[in-house]
């Protein structure tokens, strides 16, 4: 890595426009930015532009192939793909995109107070973040899920519930690493209270690991959000979203192959975008991603 | 050294019983119980009394839990809510072929992904590093349904080289789930190569960048030797945690690409067991997998401090 730990903590707040274009200066972070840009003003105006209605089917108009007024076909209840590939990620977008920043939030802040305070407190909070996290998340979300039911108010504390929970495990590792710094006794001995601490010292250090890490939960969280609607515990039908899409056009595939590939591409599309972007930011800001665990 | 390994285990053992506590009253606040759901319309006045009293669900909480805990560590997990059969036959056929699907992606995957780790490590950012790394990233963030949905339409549909679906009952022996098993192993594969191929390929990175790469260097040691005498062996060694953390990531991941072959494993038995309500076997499936996750990541911890002599000592220094 380039920029060392030490470069890192010299300045509070690396600042967002620098860190943007380091971001932008890398392919990787060029192609994912713009791929993520582009998901995000489509999910915006494609209500708009799409032209037709995504829940109008038409028995006389089933499963047809590509075609000028059809770019993608239809699907098995005749209704057009492309408008519904452009509207399919409007769900999982909004769902994710407030659930990633609250999961980020807690289980940094919590990670970041645990980790300051240590002892006997962290050493069974640390218990309790392994035993939840032994459990596969699918498991975990699918009970809650079948229970509350799919709505995106069940959906999106779910997420940030769950999500949060690997967070507090990174936040705290990243504050361990700032604490044994001097400027962090160098407060304590100034005499400040724990907040002041962790707002004025830890925070600002342990900022760009969270970031780094709010845009992998991201990606994450679109993976489960996808999941659960292909096995059919997410978004209800008729709205759009790309997993269910895969599902219901996987039966047909052998004769009409487009019903798959357009939410197909769509969908990986959106998450590699975040990927590379995750990963430019990572290495932009000094952190080594590959280090970080499949949880 | 004993102490260590006894503290270990105490450690795994306590995550253990945390993680069945966490089961244990996540499904005790769920609405319903094993009866509501097998009575289903009729779970009303003496018929669910009945079934109540039958199934010992009258009792407290904490002596049912109890109970299902001291039977869980004799191997006993219980009834099935719908069928009234023993969730420990039950779940075993599955939880056999779940574990050959994950066995069989370990065996191609970890070779696979340390060869291709040193590699991309050893020619940082060249060429072949470049496609590598990025083929990487591609496999492991998108989602295993939509790779699996790729390949069986490629390699199944068009190409006609594979079964996409696994027709092969539950219960058959091993070897009958050939050839169909190997489409999910190619998925399982993918993604687990690539979390493994990163994790190798940073750490062989940091240690050709090491002191004692330069010095064995500047002594003229061959580049091979020091590749594979000096650096290796201390590259590879953390790769043995990322291995038993996606052993854990399998048994979740797996779930979706069980559904998506239509593959008689434990996967799909969580899946049909939530749909249907049967909770008894839900917490069964719960613990099975927790504990086998907190077993893998022990044996991983103990395997790394065992191989490395800096850990040992440093670990029993401080103790």
């Amino acid at each position: 890595m380039t920029i060392t730990a030490g470069s890192r903590t010299q300045n509070r707040f690396t600042p967002i426009v620098q860190v943007l274009r380091d971001v932008v200066a890398r392919p990787s972070g060029a192609i994912g930015l713009t791929l993520v840009c582009l998901h995000l003003i489509l999910a915006l105006i494609s209500p708009m532009i799409v032209a037709y209605d995504y829940k109008a089917t038409n028995s006389s108009m089933m499963l047809t192939g590509p075609d000028a007024a059809h770019w993608l076909g239809t699907d098995h209840l005749g209704r057009d793909v492309f408008t519904r590939v452009l509207l399919g990620g409007r769900e999982a977008l909004l769902v994710t995109g407030v659930a990633t920043p609250i999961a980020v939030t807690w289980g940094g802040f919590l990670g970041i107070l645990f980790g300051l305070v240590g002892g006997r407190i962290d050493e069974v909070l640390m218990r309790f973040v392994d035993a939840f996290l032994s459990l596969p998340w699918i498991l975990k979300m699918l009970v809650l899920i079948v229970t509350f039911g799919t709505g995106v108010e069940v959906l999106i504390p779910t997420l940030a519930f769950f999500y949060g929970i690997p967070v507090i495990r990174i936040a705290r590792a990243a504050t361990h690493d700032v604490i044994a710094r001097d400027f962090v006794s160098a407060a304590r001995a100034r005499g400040h209270g724990r907040m002041t601490i962790i707002w004025r010292e830890l925070l600002p250090n342990v900022l760009d690991t969270l970031m780094v890490e709010g845009a992998m939960r991201w990606s994450w969280m679109l993976l489960a959000f996808s999941s659960l609607s292909f096995l059919g515990f997410g978004v209800s039908p008729p709205t759009p979203d790309w997993g269910l899409m895969i599902a219901d056009a996987r039966g047909f595939m052998s004769f009409a192959p487009w019903g798959v590939l357009g939410p197909v591409i769509a969908l990986s599309s959106l998450i590699i975008g975040i990927n590379l972007t995750a990963d430019a930011l990572a290495k932009a800001l000094g952190i080594d991603r590959a280090q970080k665990a499949p949880v | 050294m004993l102490r260590m390994l006894l503290r270990r285990l105490a450690l795994g053992a306590i995550t253990v019983a945390i993680v069945s506590i966490i089961i244990f009253s996540g499904v005790e606040l769920l609405p319903g119980d094993a009866c509501t759901a097998f009575l289903e319309r009729e779970a009303k006045g003496k018929l669910l009394e009945n079934c109540r009293e039958a199934q010992g669900l009258n009792r407290g909480p904490i002596e049912r839990y109890l109970d299902w805990a001291i039977s869980a560590v004799q191997g006993d997990l219980g009834v099935s809510a719908n069928g009234q059969k023993s969730i420990t036959e039950l779940v075993g056929n599955r939880l056999k072929n779940s574990l050959l699907l994950a066995a069989s992606s370990l065996a191609l995957g970890v070779p696979l992904a340390i060869f291709l780790g040193v590699i991309t490590g050893l020619w940082r950012d060249r060429p072949i590093d470049l496609t590598l790394s990025t083929l990487a990233i591609f496999a492991m963030t998108i989602p295993e349904f939509v790779s699996a949905t790729v390949l069986i339409l490629v390699f199944s549909v068009w190409l006609g080289w594979l079964p996409g679906i696994v027709l092969t009952p539950a219960h058959a022996p091993a070897i009958e789930f050939f050839p169909e098993i190997l489409l999910p192993v190619i998925v399982l594969t993918m993604v687990m190569t690539a979390h493994i191929l990163r994790m190798v390929r940073s750490s062989v990175i940091e240690v050709m960048a090491g002191d004692y790469v330069q010095m064995a260097t500047l002594k003229g040691v061959p580049y091979w030797r020091i590749v594979f005498r000096h650096a290796l062996p201390n590259a590879l060694l953390p790769a043995i945690n990322v291995v038993a953390l996606t052993v854990a990531w399998l048994l979740g991941g797996v779930v979706v690409i069980e559904v998506v072959f239509n593959y008689p494993g434990l996967g799909r038995m969580i899946i049909d067991s939530i749909s249907d309500r049967d909770l008894p076997v839900v917490q069964a499936i719960a613990l099975i997998v927790a504990t086998v996750y907190v077993g893998v990541n022990l044996s991983a911890d103990l395997l790394t401090m065992f191989a490395n002599p800096r850990l040992r000592t440093l670990y029993m220094r401080r103790k």
